[in-house]
Protein backbone atom coordinates (compact mmCIF):
# COMPACT_ATOMS: atom_id res chain seq x y z
CA UNK A 1 0.00 0.00 0.00
CA UNK A 2 2.86 2.67 0.89
CA UNK A 3 4.37 1.78 -2.97
CA UNK A 4 1.33 2.16 -4.39
CA UNK A 5 1.21 5.36 -2.39
CA UNK A 6 5.05 6.70 -3.48
CA UNK A 7 4.30 5.38 -6.74
CA UNK A 8 0.86 7.61 -7.72
CA UNK A 9 2.12 10.62 -5.53
CA UNK A 10 4.96 10.58 -8.02
CA UNK A 11 2.93 10.68 -10.75
CA UNK A 12 0.79 12.69 -9.65
CA UNK A 13 3.54 15.52 -9.08
CA UNK A 14 4.81 14.52 -12.58
CA UNK A 15 1.56 15.37 -13.60
CA UNK A 16 1.38 18.98 -12.51
CA UNK A 17 5.53 19.47 -13.71
CA UNK A 18 4.57 18.70 -17.22
CA UNK A 19 1.98 20.67 -19.48
CA UNK A 20 0.20 17.46 -20.72
CA UNK A 21 -2.18 17.70 -18.14
CA UNK A 22 -2.79 21.47 -18.38
CA UNK A 23 -3.00 21.33 -21.91
CA UNK A 24 -5.91 18.67 -22.11
CA UNK A 25 -7.56 19.86 -19.30
CA UNK A 26 -8.18 23.31 -20.36
CA UNK A 27 -9.06 21.51 -24.06
CA UNK A 28 -11.46 19.23 -22.67
CA UNK A 29 -13.27 22.49 -20.46
CA UNK A 30 -13.09 24.95 -23.08
CA UNK A 31 -14.90 22.04 -25.55
CA UNK A 32 -17.57 20.85 -22.67
CA UNK A 33 -17.97 24.49 -22.28
CA UNK A 34 -19.02 25.47 -25.49
CA UNK A 35 -21.44 23.00 -25.49
CA UNK A 36 -22.80 23.44 -22.16
CA UNK A 37 -23.27 27.15 -23.26
CA UNK A 38 -25.01 25.99 -26.52
CA UNK A 39 -27.48 23.64 -24.67
CA UNK A 40 -28.53 25.94 -22.40
CA UNK A 41 -29.24 28.79 -24.63
CA UNK A 42 -31.45 27.33 -27.35
CA UNK A 43 -34.88 27.69 -27.56
CA UNK A 44 -36.68 25.72 -24.66
CA UNK A 45 -33.69 25.04 -22.75
CA UNK A 46 -34.03 23.20 -19.64
CA UNK A 47 -31.55 23.38 -16.45
CA UNK A 48 -29.91 20.11 -16.73
CA UNK A 49 -26.21 18.71 -17.72
CA UNK A 50 -27.98 15.80 -20.03
CA UNK A 51 -26.14 17.82 -23.17
CA UNK A 52 -23.27 18.57 -21.32
CA UNK A 53 -23.01 14.72 -20.14
CA UNK A 54 -23.18 13.24 -23.51
CA UNK A 55 -20.23 15.68 -25.06
CA UNK A 56 -18.03 14.95 -21.84
CA UNK A 57 -18.59 11.42 -21.88
CA UNK A 58 -17.55 11.44 -25.25
CA UNK A 59 -14.49 13.61 -25.22
CA UNK A 60 -13.55 11.34 -22.16
CA UNK A 61 -12.44 8.90 -24.69
CA UNK A 62 -9.85 11.18 -26.31
CA UNK A 63 -8.84 12.26 -23.25
CA UNK A 64 -8.34 9.41 -20.86
CA UNK A 65 -5.81 8.06 -23.19
CA UNK A 66 -3.90 11.07 -23.48
CA UNK A 67 -3.62 11.41 -19.46
CA UNK A 68 -2.39 7.55 -19.36
CA UNK A 69 -0.42 7.40 -22.43
CA UNK A 70 2.88 9.00 -20.74
CA UNK A 71 2.47 6.29 -17.39
CA UNK A 72 3.72 2.83 -18.65
CA UNK A 73 5.38 4.24 -21.89
CA UNK A 74 7.63 6.60 -20.20
CA UNK A 75 9.25 3.59 -18.45
CA UNK A 76 9.77 1.64 -20.94
CA UNK A 77 11.23 4.09 -23.44
CA UNK A 78 13.64 5.57 -20.37
CA UNK A 79 14.53 2.27 -19.22
CA UNK A 80 13.58 2.91 -15.84
CA UNK A 81 10.89 0.36 -15.67
CA UNK A 82 13.70 -2.45 -15.01
CA UNK A 83 14.21 -0.40 -11.77
CA UNK A 84 11.05 -0.59 -11.12
CA UNK A 85 10.53 -3.54 -11.55
CA UNK A 86 13.54 -4.91 -9.66
CA UNK A 87 12.69 -2.78 -6.80
CA UNK A 88 10.64 -4.90 -3.86
CA UNK A 89 7.15 -3.74 -5.84
CA UNK A 90 4.71 -5.66 -6.76
CA UNK A 91 3.36 -5.08 -10.35
CA UNK A 92 0.34 -4.32 -9.29
CA UNK A 93 1.16 -2.19 -6.92
CA UNK A 94 3.19 -0.10 -9.88
CA UNK A 95 -0.38 -0.59 -12.11
CA UNK A 96 -2.68 0.49 -9.11
CA UNK A 97 -0.56 3.70 -8.19
CA UNK A 98 0.18 4.88 -11.74
CA UNK A 99 -3.82 4.15 -12.13
CA UNK A 100 -5.08 5.84 -8.97
CA UNK A 101 -2.99 8.95 -9.98
CA UNK A 102 -4.91 9.21 -13.23
CA UNK A 103 -8.49 8.83 -11.78
CA UNK A 104 -7.35 11.65 -9.33
CA UNK A 105 -6.66 14.17 -12.11
CA UNK A 106 -9.85 13.12 -14.16
CA UNK A 107 -11.78 13.52 -11.18
CA UNK A 108 -9.78 17.36 -10.55
CA UNK A 109 -10.47 18.18 -14.18
CA UNK A 110 -14.60 16.82 -13.70
CA UNK A 111 -14.89 18.70 -10.33
CA UNK A 112 -13.79 21.87 -12.44
CA UNK A 113 -16.96 21.23 -14.39
CA UNK A 114 -18.89 21.23 -11.00
CA UNK A 115 -18.98 25.66 -12.38
CA UNK A 116 -21.77 24.66 -14.69
CA UNK A 117 -23.71 22.93 -12.20
CA UNK A 118 -23.32 25.98 -9.91
CA UNK A 119 -24.99 28.30 -12.84
CA UNK A 120 -27.35 26.18 -13.18
CA UNK A 121 -28.81 26.05 -9.46
CA UNK A 122 -27.82 30.00 -9.64
CA UNK A 123 -30.21 30.95 -12.71
CA UNK A 124 -32.36 28.02 -12.83
CA UNK A 125 -34.53 25.63 -10.52
CA UNK A 126 -32.97 22.20 -11.73
CA UNK A 127 -33.71 18.47 -10.60
CA UNK A 128 -30.92 17.74 -8.35
CA UNK A 129 -31.57 13.73 -8.60
CA UNK A 130 -30.30 13.51 -12.52
CA UNK A 131 -27.11 15.94 -11.79
CA UNK A 132 -25.74 13.67 -9.44
CA UNK A 133 -26.33 10.22 -11.19
CA UNK A 134 -25.15 11.43 -14.27
CA UNK A 135 -21.94 13.03 -12.78
CA UNK A 136 -21.54 8.98 -11.06
CA UNK A 137 -21.84 7.83 -14.58
CA UNK A 138 -19.36 10.23 -15.55
CA UNK A 139 -16.79 8.82 -12.65
CA UNK A 140 -17.55 5.44 -13.35
CA UNK A 141 -17.46 5.70 -17.25
CA UNK A 142 -13.86 7.69 -16.76
CA UNK A 143 -12.71 5.50 -14.70
CA UNK A 144 -13.16 2.38 -16.71
CA UNK A 145 -11.28 4.23 -19.38
CA UNK A 146 -8.45 5.01 -17.78
CA UNK A 147 -7.78 1.64 -17.12
CA UNK A 148 -7.91 1.09 -20.65
CA UNK A 149 -5.41 4.00 -22.12
CA UNK A 150 -3.44 2.42 -19.05
CA UNK A 151 -3.34 -0.99 -20.73
CA UNK A 152 -2.74 0.44 -23.65
CA UNK A 153 0.41 2.62 -22.14
CA UNK A 154 1.66 -0.95 -21.03
CA UNK A 155 1.63 -2.39 -24.63
CA UNK A 156 4.62 -0.03 -25.89
CA UNK A 157 7.05 2.75 -25.26
CA UNK A 158 5.87 4.79 -27.98
CA UNK A 159 3.08 7.24 -26.26
CA UNK A 160 1.66 8.60 -29.77
CA UNK A 161 1.06 4.54 -29.89
CA UNK A 162 -0.43 4.01 -26.27
CA UNK A 163 -2.81 6.99 -26.94
CA UNK A 164 -3.67 5.75 -30.16
CA UNK A 165 -4.37 1.96 -29.33
CA UNK A 166 -6.23 3.44 -26.45
CA UNK A 167 -8.68 5.85 -28.20
CA UNK A 168 -9.12 2.74 -30.65
CA UNK A 169 -10.31 0.68 -28.15
CA UNK A 170 -12.43 3.08 -26.17
CA UNK A 171 -14.41 4.20 -29.48
CA UNK A 172 -14.87 0.41 -30.10
CA UNK A 173 -16.15 0.08 -26.70
CA UNK A 174 -18.12 3.21 -26.92
CA UNK A 175 -19.83 2.61 -30.19
CA UNK A 176 -20.14 -1.19 -30.43
CA UNK A 177 -23.69 -0.30 -29.55
CA UNK A 178 -24.24 0.88 -33.35
CA UNK A 179 -23.78 -2.37 -34.20
CA UNK A 180 -26.02 -3.86 -32.03
CA UNK A 181 -28.97 -2.02 -34.10
CA UNK A 182 -28.05 -3.79 -37.06
CA UNK A 183 -28.46 -7.06 -35.39
CA UNK A 184 -30.90 -9.07 -33.78
CA UNK A 185 -31.94 -11.30 -30.63
CA UNK A 186 -29.15 -12.37 -28.30
CA UNK A 187 -26.51 -10.85 -30.38
CA UNK A 188 -27.87 -7.22 -30.05
CA UNK A 189 -28.58 -7.82 -26.03
CA UNK A 190 -24.90 -8.71 -25.75
CA UNK A 191 -23.17 -6.19 -28.10
CA UNK A 192 -25.59 -3.65 -25.90
CA UNK A 193 -24.39 -5.30 -22.57
CA UNK A 194 -20.84 -4.06 -23.86
CA UNK A 195 -21.33 -0.80 -24.91
CA UNK A 196 -19.90 1.99 -22.44
CA UNK A 197 -22.08 3.85 -24.47
CA UNK A 198 -25.05 1.99 -23.63
CA UNK A 199 -24.70 1.94 -20.19
CA UNK A 200 -24.24 5.71 -19.53
CA UNK A 201 -27.92 6.20 -20.44
CA UNK A 202 -29.82 5.47 -17.34
CA UNK A 203 -27.10 7.46 -15.36
CA UNK A 204 -28.15 10.50 -17.54
CA UNK A 205 -32.05 9.85 -16.67
CA UNK A 206 -31.61 9.87 -13.18
CA UNK A 207 -31.19 6.16 -12.57
CA UNK A 208 -28.75 4.12 -10.72
CA UNK A 209 -28.46 0.64 -11.84
CA UNK A 210 -26.62 -1.45 -10.29
CA UNK A 211 -26.01 -3.70 -13.26
CA UNK A 212 -24.18 -0.69 -14.93
CA UNK A 213 -22.34 0.10 -11.96
CA UNK A 214 -20.88 -3.25 -11.69
CA UNK A 215 -19.99 -3.01 -15.90
CA UNK A 216 -17.79 0.18 -15.23
CA UNK A 217 -16.30 -1.20 -12.27
CA UNK A 218 -15.74 -4.83 -14.19
CA UNK A 219 -14.20 -3.06 -17.59
CA UNK A 220 -12.13 -1.05 -14.88
CA UNK A 221 -10.28 -4.28 -13.39
CA UNK A 222 -10.27 -6.20 -15.98
CA UNK A 223 -8.17 -3.86 -17.66
CA UNK A 224 -5.94 -3.18 -14.66
CA UNK A 225 -5.71 -6.87 -14.31
CA UNK A 226 -4.38 -7.37 -18.05
CA UNK A 227 -2.16 -4.26 -18.21
CA UNK A 228 -0.50 -6.11 -14.73
CA UNK A 229 -0.22 -9.11 -17.31
CA UNK A 230 1.33 -7.26 -19.79
CA UNK A 231 3.85 -5.80 -17.62
CA UNK A 232 4.94 -9.43 -16.71
CA UNK A 233 5.36 -10.48 -20.10
CA UNK A 234 7.94 -7.30 -20.88
CA UNK A 235 10.33 -9.42 -18.00
CA UNK A 236 10.12 -12.51 -20.72
CA UNK A 237 11.02 -10.24 -23.27
CA UNK B 1 25.95 -14.34 -0.85
CA UNK B 2 25.20 -14.89 -4.77
CA UNK B 3 24.64 -18.52 -5.63
CA UNK B 4 23.19 -19.65 -9.90
CA UNK B 5 22.88 -23.18 -10.50
CA UNK B 6 22.43 -24.17 -14.46
CA UNK B 7 20.69 -20.90 -15.16
CA UNK B 8 19.36 -21.08 -18.74
CA UNK B 9 17.90 -18.58 -20.74
CA UNK B 10 16.54 -18.61 -23.85
CA UNK B 11 14.46 -16.23 -26.53
CA UNK B 12 12.67 -18.22 -28.27
CA UNK B 13 15.11 -20.59 -30.03
CA UNK B 14 18.23 -18.62 -29.07
CA UNK B 15 19.89 -19.57 -26.29
CA UNK B 16 21.01 -16.37 -24.37
CA UNK B 17 22.68 -17.93 -21.39
CA UNK B 18 23.26 -21.92 -21.43
CA UNK B 19 23.80 -23.51 -18.26
CA UNK B 20 25.80 -21.34 -15.87
CA UNK B 21 26.40 -22.42 -12.46
CA UNK B 22 28.81 -20.18 -9.98
CA UNK B 23 28.76 -18.62 -6.59
CA UNK B 24 29.88 -15.15 -4.98
CA UNK B 25 31.23 -14.92 -1.91
CA UNK B 26 30.35 -11.94 0.80
CA UNK B 27 32.40 -8.81 0.15
CA UNK B 28 34.00 -10.68 -2.93
CA UNK B 29 34.28 -8.69 -6.56
CA UNK B 30 33.65 -10.73 -9.17
CA UNK B 31 33.96 -9.05 -12.68
CA UNK B 32 31.86 -10.46 -15.44
CA UNK B 33 33.87 -10.26 -18.78
CA UNK B 34 32.96 -10.70 -22.39
CA UNK B 35 32.54 -9.54 -25.48
CA UNK B 36 29.28 -7.54 -26.14
CA UNK B 37 26.32 -9.96 -26.83
CA UNK B 38 28.47 -12.46 -24.79
CA UNK B 39 25.12 -12.99 -22.49
CA UNK B 40 26.48 -10.57 -19.13
CA UNK B 41 23.29 -8.64 -19.26
CA UNK B 42 20.83 -11.38 -19.61
CA UNK B 43 22.42 -12.85 -16.46
CA UNK B 44 22.50 -9.61 -14.45
CA UNK B 45 19.07 -8.91 -15.55
CA UNK B 46 17.83 -12.81 -13.86
CA UNK B 47 19.88 -12.10 -10.77
CA UNK B 48 18.47 -9.16 -10.12
CA UNK B 49 14.70 -10.97 -10.72
CA UNK B 50 13.55 -8.83 -13.87
CA UNK B 51 13.90 -11.64 -15.95
CA UNK B 52 13.15 -14.68 -14.82
CA UNK B 53 15.60 -17.97 -16.02
CA UNK B 54 14.13 -20.68 -18.40
CA UNK B 55 15.76 -23.18 -16.49
CA UNK B 56 17.60 -23.54 -12.93
CA UNK B 57 17.78 -21.32 -10.12
CA UNK B 58 19.00 -18.42 -8.49
CA UNK B 59 19.54 -17.47 -4.61
CA UNK B 60 20.65 -14.29 -3.60
CA UNK B 61 21.63 -13.72 0.64
CA UNK B 62 19.64 -17.18 0.45
CA UNK B 63 16.62 -15.84 -1.35
CA UNK B 64 15.11 -17.23 -4.31
CA UNK B 65 14.88 -14.67 -7.17
CA UNK B 66 11.65 -16.22 -8.51
CA UNK B 67 9.63 -17.61 -5.68
CA UNK B 68 10.96 -15.03 -3.12
CA UNK B 69 11.37 -12.35 -5.53
CA UNK B 70 10.21 -9.86 -2.64
CA UNK B 71 12.76 -10.19 -0.18
CA UNK B 72 15.42 -10.93 -2.93
CA UNK B 73 15.56 -7.68 -4.30
CA UNK B 74 15.69 -5.66 -1.28
CA UNK B 75 19.02 -7.01 -0.53
CA UNK B 76 20.17 -5.70 -4.36
CA UNK B 77 21.41 -2.92 -5.25
CA UNK B 78 21.17 -2.37 -9.28
CA UNK B 79 22.79 -0.49 -12.29
CA UNK B 80 21.02 -0.97 -15.62
CA UNK B 81 23.87 -0.62 -18.47
CA UNK B 82 21.30 2.17 -19.61
CA UNK B 83 21.36 3.65 -16.67
CA UNK B 84 17.68 4.69 -16.24
CA UNK B 85 16.88 7.77 -14.20
CA UNK B 86 13.14 10.09 -14.72
CA UNK B 87 14.55 13.18 -16.01
CA UNK B 88 11.89 15.19 -14.87
CA UNK B 89 13.03 15.03 -11.07
CA UNK B 90 15.67 16.80 -9.55
CA UNK B 91 18.38 14.23 -8.17
CA UNK B 92 17.40 14.73 -4.63
CA UNK B 93 13.73 13.97 -5.45
CA UNK B 94 14.35 10.81 -7.66
CA UNK B 95 16.93 8.91 -4.79
CA UNK B 96 13.94 9.74 -2.54
CA UNK B 97 11.61 8.11 -4.50
CA UNK B 98 13.87 5.39 -5.24
CA UNK B 99 14.29 5.03 -1.24
CA UNK B 100 10.42 5.05 -0.44
CA UNK B 101 9.78 2.32 -3.08
CA UNK B 102 12.56 0.18 -1.76
CA UNK B 103 10.47 0.19 1.52
CA UNK B 104 13.32 2.90 3.48
CA UNK B 105 11.72 4.87 6.37
CA UNK B 106 11.98 8.46 5.86
CA UNK B 107 14.28 9.62 8.12
CA UNK B 108 16.68 6.76 7.43
CA UNK B 109 16.20 7.99 2.90
CA UNK B 110 17.17 11.72 4.54
CA UNK B 111 20.20 11.06 6.08
CA UNK B 112 20.88 8.36 3.51
CA UNK B 113 20.57 10.62 0.73
CA UNK B 114 22.96 12.64 2.12
CA UNK B 115 26.13 10.35 2.43
CA UNK B 116 25.06 8.93 -0.98
CA UNK B 117 25.36 12.66 -1.99
CA UNK B 118 28.61 12.40 -0.50
CA UNK B 119 30.18 9.30 -1.47
CA UNK B 120 29.21 10.34 -4.99
CA UNK B 121 30.40 13.69 -5.07
CA UNK B 122 27.18 15.16 -6.45
CA UNK B 123 26.81 17.90 -3.85
CA UNK B 124 26.91 20.62 -6.44
CA UNK B 125 23.73 18.72 -8.38
CA UNK B 126 21.37 18.06 -6.07
CA UNK B 127 18.83 20.36 -6.49
CA UNK B 128 19.62 20.33 -10.42
CA UNK B 129 16.99 18.31 -12.76
CA UNK B 130 18.45 15.15 -13.98
CA UNK B 131 18.04 15.84 -17.80
CA UNK B 132 20.66 18.51 -17.20
CA UNK B 133 23.50 16.43 -16.12
CA UNK B 134 26.01 15.46 -18.43
CA UNK B 135 26.44 11.56 -19.16
CA UNK B 136 29.20 11.27 -16.03
CA UNK B 137 26.88 12.89 -13.43
CA UNK B 138 23.90 10.76 -14.27
CA UNK B 139 26.29 7.36 -14.26
CA UNK B 140 27.01 9.25 -10.57
CA UNK B 141 23.03 9.28 -10.02
CA UNK B 142 22.84 5.50 -10.96
CA UNK B 143 25.24 4.49 -8.55
CA UNK B 144 23.71 6.54 -5.77
CA UNK B 145 20.60 4.86 -5.79
CA UNK B 146 21.85 1.73 -6.36
CA UNK B 147 23.96 2.22 -2.78
CA UNK B 148 21.16 4.18 -1.20
CA UNK B 149 19.54 1.54 0.90
CA UNK B 150 23.15 0.19 1.77
CA UNK B 151 22.13 -3.60 -0.43
CA UNK B 152 24.18 -6.55 0.27
CA UNK B 153 24.53 -7.11 -3.15
CA UNK B 154 25.92 -4.74 -6.34
CA UNK B 155 24.85 -5.74 -9.62
CA UNK B 156 26.58 -3.25 -12.14
CA UNK B 157 26.38 -3.58 -15.64
CA UNK B 158 29.21 -1.98 -17.94
CA UNK B 159 29.15 0.85 -15.17
CA UNK B 160 32.32 3.25 -16.98
CA UNK B 161 30.85 2.36 -20.48
CA UNK B 162 30.73 5.99 -22.55
CA UNK B 163 31.84 8.03 -19.80
CA UNK B 164 35.29 10.65 -20.21
CA UNK B 165 38.23 8.81 -19.44
CA UNK B 166 38.66 11.39 -16.10
CA UNK B 167 35.16 9.92 -15.07
CA UNK B 168 35.88 6.04 -16.05
CA UNK B 169 39.10 6.91 -13.27
CA UNK B 170 36.86 7.70 -10.68
CA UNK B 171 34.09 5.72 -11.29
CA UNK B 172 36.54 2.63 -10.58
CA UNK B 173 37.72 4.56 -7.74
CA UNK B 174 33.93 4.54 -6.34
CA UNK B 175 33.40 0.91 -7.02
CA UNK B 176 36.91 -0.21 -5.57
CA UNK B 177 35.90 1.98 -1.73
CA UNK B 178 32.82 0.15 -1.94
CA UNK B 179 33.86 -3.60 -1.84
CA UNK B 180 33.94 -4.93 1.31
CA UNK B 181 30.72 -3.49 2.77
CA UNK B 182 28.92 -4.74 -1.11
CA UNK B 183 29.01 -8.14 -2.77
CA UNK B 184 29.50 -6.56 -5.94
CA UNK B 185 29.40 -8.24 -9.66
CA UNK B 186 30.34 -5.87 -12.38
CA UNK B 187 30.48 -6.93 -15.86
CA UNK B 188 32.91 -5.02 -18.37
CA UNK B 189 34.33 -5.89 -22.17
CA UNK B 190 37.53 -4.22 -20.97
CA UNK B 191 40.01 -6.25 -19.75
CA UNK B 192 42.36 -4.14 -17.60
CA UNK B 193 38.69 -3.38 -15.94
CA UNK B 194 38.86 -6.75 -14.38
CA UNK B 195 42.16 -6.80 -12.94
CA UNK B 196 41.82 -3.40 -11.50
CA UNK B 197 38.75 -3.74 -9.82
CA UNK B 198 37.98 -8.13 -9.11
CA UNK B 199 39.33 -10.59 -7.24
CA UNK B 200 37.92 -12.99 -9.49
CA UNK B 201 36.98 -13.11 -13.32
CA UNK B 202 34.71 -15.13 -15.03
CA UNK B 203 34.44 -14.82 -19.03
CA UNK B 204 31.33 -15.22 -20.80
CA UNK B 205 31.27 -16.23 -24.43
CA UNK B 206 28.01 -16.95 -26.54
CA UNK B 207 25.97 -17.57 -23.01
CA UNK B 208 28.66 -19.96 -21.74
CA UNK B 209 31.41 -20.42 -18.97
CA UNK B 210 34.77 -20.02 -20.81
CA UNK B 211 36.77 -19.70 -17.58
CA UNK B 212 36.40 -18.86 -13.70
CA UNK B 213 39.66 -17.32 -12.26
CA UNK B 214 41.63 -15.07 -10.55
CA UNK B 215 42.82 -12.15 -13.26
CA UNK B 216 46.00 -12.92 -12.36
CA UNK B 217 46.07 -16.79 -12.24
CA UNK B 218 43.87 -16.32 -16.26
CA UNK B 219 47.10 -14.48 -17.35
CA UNK B 220 49.11 -17.50 -16.65
CA UNK B 221 46.99 -19.86 -18.37
CA UNK B 222 46.75 -17.35 -21.08
CA UNK B 223 49.65 -19.03 -22.56
CA UNK B 224 46.94 -21.43 -22.90
CA UNK B 225 46.27 -23.96 -25.77
CA UNK B 226 44.11 -24.49 -28.82
CA UNK B 227 41.53 -27.15 -28.79
CA UNK B 228 40.54 -29.69 -31.06
CA UNK B 229 37.47 -31.98 -31.94
CA UNK B 230 38.43 -35.16 -33.18
CA UNK B 231 36.03 -37.99 -34.22
CA UNK B 232 37.24 -41.02 -35.44
CA UNK B 233 36.68 -45.00 -35.37
CA UNK B 234 39.86 -46.33 -33.00
CA UNK B 235 40.57 -48.88 -30.36
CA UNK B 236 40.15 -45.88 -27.47
CA UNK B 237 43.44 -46.52 -24.92
CA UNK B 238 45.66 -46.88 -28.11
CA UNK B 239 44.20 -43.67 -29.88
CA UNK B 240 44.75 -41.56 -27.13
CA UNK B 241 48.61 -42.75 -26.00
CA UNK B 242 49.81 -42.30 -29.24
CA UNK B 243 47.53 -38.91 -30.00
CA UNK B 244 49.64 -37.74 -26.44
CA UNK B 245 52.39 -38.62 -27.75
CA UNK B 246 52.45 -36.19 -30.53
CA UNK B 247 54.99 -33.27 -30.53
CA UNK B 248 52.57 -29.83 -29.64
CA UNK B 249 49.89 -31.90 -27.87
CA UNK B 250 49.39 -30.79 -24.54
CA UNK B 251 46.44 -32.92 -23.37
CA UNK B 252 43.74 -35.54 -24.48
CA UNK B 253 40.34 -35.86 -23.12
CA UNK B 254 37.89 -38.35 -24.22
CA UNK B 255 34.31 -37.72 -24.60
CA UNK B 256 32.30 -39.76 -25.70
CA UNK B 257 31.74 -42.94 -23.50
CA UNK B 258 34.01 -46.21 -22.71
CA UNK B 259 31.86 -48.40 -25.05
CA UNK B 260 30.92 -46.02 -27.77
CA UNK B 261 31.82 -47.08 -31.19
CA UNK B 262 33.13 -43.86 -32.21
CA UNK B 263 35.93 -42.62 -30.18
CA UNK B 264 35.84 -38.66 -29.71
CA UNK B 265 38.22 -36.35 -28.37
CA UNK B 266 39.33 -33.28 -27.35
CA UNK B 267 43.61 -32.85 -28.39
CA UNK B 268 44.47 -29.59 -26.54
CA UNK B 269 47.64 -28.57 -28.84
CA UNK B 270 50.50 -25.76 -27.69
CA UNK B 271 49.15 -22.29 -29.22
CA UNK B 272 49.49 -21.37 -32.32
CA UNK B 273 51.20 -24.79 -33.34
CA UNK B 274 48.53 -25.61 -35.72
CA UNK B 275 48.46 -29.29 -35.16
CA UNK B 276 45.27 -30.55 -37.25
CA UNK B 277 47.22 -31.64 -40.18
CA UNK B 278 49.30 -33.87 -38.26
CA UNK B 279 46.66 -35.33 -36.59
CA UNK B 280 45.11 -36.45 -39.93
CA UNK B 281 48.07 -38.36 -40.92
CA UNK B 282 48.51 -39.76 -37.69
CA UNK B 283 44.78 -41.28 -37.71
CA UNK B 284 44.88 -42.40 -41.35
CA UNK B 285 48.31 -44.07 -41.25
CA UNK B 286 47.44 -46.24 -38.15
CA UNK B 287 44.49 -47.49 -40.84
CA UNK B 288 41.41 -45.94 -38.37
CA UNK B 289 38.40 -44.07 -40.02
CA UNK B 290 38.58 -40.25 -39.37
CA UNK B 291 35.26 -38.89 -39.11
CA UNK B 292 35.79 -34.95 -37.68
CA UNK B 293 38.26 -33.10 -37.49
CA UNK B 294 37.69 -29.56 -36.51
CA UNK B 295 38.96 -26.68 -34.25
CA UNK B 296 36.22 -25.32 -31.32
CA UNK B 297 35.35 -22.20 -31.28
CA UNK B 298 37.09 -19.73 -29.37
CA UNK B 299 39.91 -20.45 -27.55
CA UNK B 300 40.40 -18.82 -24.28
CA UNK B 301 43.15 -16.43 -26.07
CA UNK B 302 41.21 -15.35 -28.84
CA UNK B 303 38.17 -14.09 -26.53
CA UNK B 304 40.80 -12.45 -24.47
CA UNK B 305 42.53 -11.05 -27.83
CA UNK B 306 39.23 -9.89 -29.10
CA UNK B 307 38.76 -8.25 -25.38
CA UNK B 308 41.86 -6.01 -25.62
CA UNK B 309 41.30 -5.48 -29.03
CA UNK B 310 37.69 -3.77 -28.06
CA UNK B 311 39.64 -1.57 -25.14
CA UNK B 312 42.43 -0.86 -27.82
CA UNK B 313 39.59 0.66 -29.92
CA UNK B 314 37.99 2.35 -27.07
CA UNK B 315 41.50 4.30 -25.77
CA UNK B 316 42.30 5.01 -29.45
Amino acid sequence: MKNTAAIAWKETKSYFTTPIAYIVSSMFLVLTGIFFVNDITAPFAEASVRGFINWASFFTLFLAPLLTMRLLSEEQKLGTLELLLTAPVRDWEVVVGKYLSALALYVVIMALTLYYVVLLYWFGDPDGGPIYSAYLGVFLHGAAALAVGLMASSLTGNQIVSAAVGTAVLLTLSFIDEVADLVSGVTQNVLLGFSMNNHLLDFRRGIIDTSSVAFYLSIAAVFLFLTVRFLETRRWR
Amino acid sequence: MIELENVTKNFGDFPAVTDISFRVEPGEVLGFLGPNGAGKTTTMKIITGYMPPSSGRVTVAGFDVVSESLTARRHIGYLPETVPLYTDMTVEEYLGFMGTIRGMPRDRIRSRIGDVIDVCRLEEYQSSHISKLSKGFRQRVGIAQAILHEPDVLILDEPTIGIDPIQVVETRQLIKNLAGDHTVIVSTHILPEVSMLCQRVIIIHEGEIVAVDAPENLSTRLRGSERIELEMRAPRDEATRIIESLEDVTGVTAVSPREAEVLSIYVDAVAGSDTRAELASTVVSRGWDLLTLRSTGMTLEEIFLNLTMSEDLETA
